[in-house]
């Protein structure tokens, strides 16, 4: 029966006292998917999946997790969905062997231990105490008790912070295994990168709102549209010339500089307009914005439309 | 649809955010194996044997200072001040007063608020079994620790100090019983008062030596005046101390102590549920 989405979020609000931590975050996660929460550190993206996995309550509406309701159905929650989570740890004085036989035994039908562990590459590990492990084994131990109750949805948060470029490439590549076997996962990010290679979709959360939600691709698209062309004029013009293109979104003005912000051919068409007016541009920078551009242009204006939650 | 419009404090966050009726249903879960119970408690004894703090104040220490006060000549005299009772029967169940209450108000607290702040019990909230087995845990791993020292202490005073073997041994284990649930649940309110590791081993031993103090350890009950008595008589340990004297020396202990030791068992097992945070 494929009647549920795997994660339905329908206008969830969550404070602490003055704080909102989430104002208003809708989304739906489809079976099968890989859905990234990317934002910044404080918007909202752990709050959000605290809620998903019922350890927190939300203020106002909802959330179904293959139907069931985090609030009320925890227990029966918890068996189809493994996490992963930020602030938690393991005892030190555990051995890796020890960890995962312990947290096999919560579940009913629990994976094969040695396939994860091999699948992990912390085959070698599980005589090592918790307390010896680097910080990338800690993680992927902590991934390894995510997926070890065989769950329908792993979520994973901050799962590649603290690891060197390796490693954080290599648990991509686990991560895609993971999905490649049927498991659907809600991952949640700061970074740009992990989002675009793993991704199916991705929500954009910033000061507890979904500023965007899109493919990567789709994200980048949005990105790439936006350059900006900066030069110093031969004489002077009114900026009207310019702004009232339909390419340009922007003209500002730096000293002797003029940056002109837009979209689609913005180089070309500045370009012919000034010398149309008989006004050379010297100097000329072109900027193409990045993913990452995209990113803080999206958050940024929404921070200066909407004010920051006090 | 999930709707709750009250603010609440962060701090009973966790607390709150679980319906009364789901109580039962949160300690004993249906989907969880109830062998996963057995694991943990494994892995708890495992840490005690590793992390073997609790062991060496619980059990080691109290079987060194019965050692040294079964070597002193003058704990086997007949005390006049005493009633002609010899010291040495008085200090063994202080020695195990002692035992109990460094584990249930320093071994335990400590261990659980370690969980706390390393986000284990956080962790365990995602699973099908609750943070509140841990906490069963600890309280199974402690208590069996707690019997064996005070089985090793009454061993050992009896076989190489000449101790009479405890005339009326139910009421004794009636007493141990009473008084483990009574420090074990101060240790898990200090547990729940504590924000931090450091926090609650000051209030443990903030606690300790008071209360070791009442149950006679510098100045034998029998010795306080009568105000110090009076107020001993309703301390955890003078209660805890009092029940397994008398309970060594044949009556079936008074009402009183036990009551007492009862009183205090419920009072904090209520502030602690009350109060326990899970992160």
């Amino acid at each position: 029966m494929n009647t549920h989405a795997a994660v339905e979020i329908a206008h969830l609000r969550k404070a602490y006292g003055d704080v909102v931590a989430v104002d208003d975050v809708s989304f739906s996660v489809a079976e099968g998917e890989i859905f990234g929460i990317l934002g910044p550190n404080g918007a909202g993206k752990t709050t959000t999946v605290e809620c998903v996995m019922g350890l927190r309550s939300p203020d106002a509406g909802s959330i179904r997790v293959t139907g069931l309701d985090p609030g009320q159905d925890r227990e029966d929650l918890h068996v189809i969905v493994g996490a992963q989570l930020q602030e938690s740890a393991l005892p030190p004085k555990l051995r890796v062997g020890e960890i995962l036989d312990l947290y096999r035994s919560f579940y009913r039908d629990p994976a094969d231990v040695g396939e994860l562990v091999d699948a992990l590459g912390l085959a070698g590990k599980r005589k090592d105490y918790y307390r010896s492990l680097s910080g990338g084994q800690r993680q992927r131990l902590s991934i390894a008790l995510a997926l070890i109750g065989r769950p329908k949805i792993a979520v994973l948060d901050e799962m590649t912070s603290g690891l060197d470029p390796q490693a954080r490439r290599d648990t991509w590549d686990l991560v895609e295994g993971v999905r490649n076997r049927g498991v659907t996962i809600l991952l949640v990010t700061h970074f740009m990168e992990e989002a675009e290679r793993l991704c199916d979709r991705v929500a954009l959360i910033d000061a507890g709102h979904v500023v965007a939600l899109d493919s990567p691709a789709g994200l980048a698209a949005r990105a790439s549209g936006g350059t900006s062309v900066r030069f110093v004029p031969s004489a002077p013009f009114d900026d009207r010339l310019l702004s009232r293109l339909p390419e340009v979104r922007a003209v500002t003005r730096s000293g002797s500089h003029v940056i002109v912000t837009g979209t689609g051919e913005l180089v070309n068409a500045v370009i012919l307009t000034l010398a149309a007016a008989g006004v050379t541009a010297h100097e000329i920078q072109i900027d193409s914005s990045t993913l990452e551009d995209a990113f803080v242009k999206l958050t940024g204006r929404h921070l200066h439309e909407e004010g920051i939650p006090a | 649809m999930n709707t709750q419009t009250l603010p609440q404090p962060k701090a009973l966050l966790s607390k709150t955010q679980l319906p009364k009726a789901q109580l039962s249903k949160t300690l004993l879960p249906k989907t969880a194996p109830r062998a996963a119970f057995g694991k943990i408690v494994l892995n708890e004894a495992r840490l005690a044997w590793r992390l073997p703090a609790g062991l060496i104040f619980g059990v080691a220490v109290p079987l060194v200072l019965v050692i040294i006060f079964g070597k002193i000549p003058g704990m086997h005299q007949p005390q006049p001040s005493l009633g002609g009772l010899t010291l040495f029967p008085v200090y063994v169940p202080i020695i195990i007063c002692m035992a109990i209450a460094i584990l249930g108000l320093i071994s335990l607290p400590a261990a659980l608020v370690s969980y706390r702040d390393q986000g284990i019990l956080r962790r365990l909230s995602t699973t099908p079994v609750p943070p509140s087995w841990v906490l069963a845990g600890q309280l199974v791993i402690n208590s069996c620790i707690a019997m064996t020292s005070l089985l090793v202490v009454i061993v050992v005073s009896i076989t190489a100090f000449g101790l009479d073997v405890p005339k009326n041994p139910g009421a004794l284990l009636l007493s141990i019983v009473l008084s483990i649930a009574a420090l074990f649940a101060i240790g898990l309110s200090i547990a729940a008062a504590a924000r931090s590791g450091i926090a609650a081993r000051a209030i443990g031993a903030g606690l300790f030596y008071p209360l070791l103090f009442f149950a006679g350890m510098w100045l034998p009950r029998a010795l306080m005046p009568g105000v110090l008595q009076g107020i001993s008589n309703f301390t955890p340990l003078g209660a805890s101390a009092q029940a397994m004297q008398d309970s060594m020396q044949g009556q079936f202990p008074p009402a009183e102590p036990l009551l007492v030791l009862a009183g205090y068992a419920l009072v904090f097992a209520f502030i602690a549920r009350r109060y326990f945070r899970w992160e």
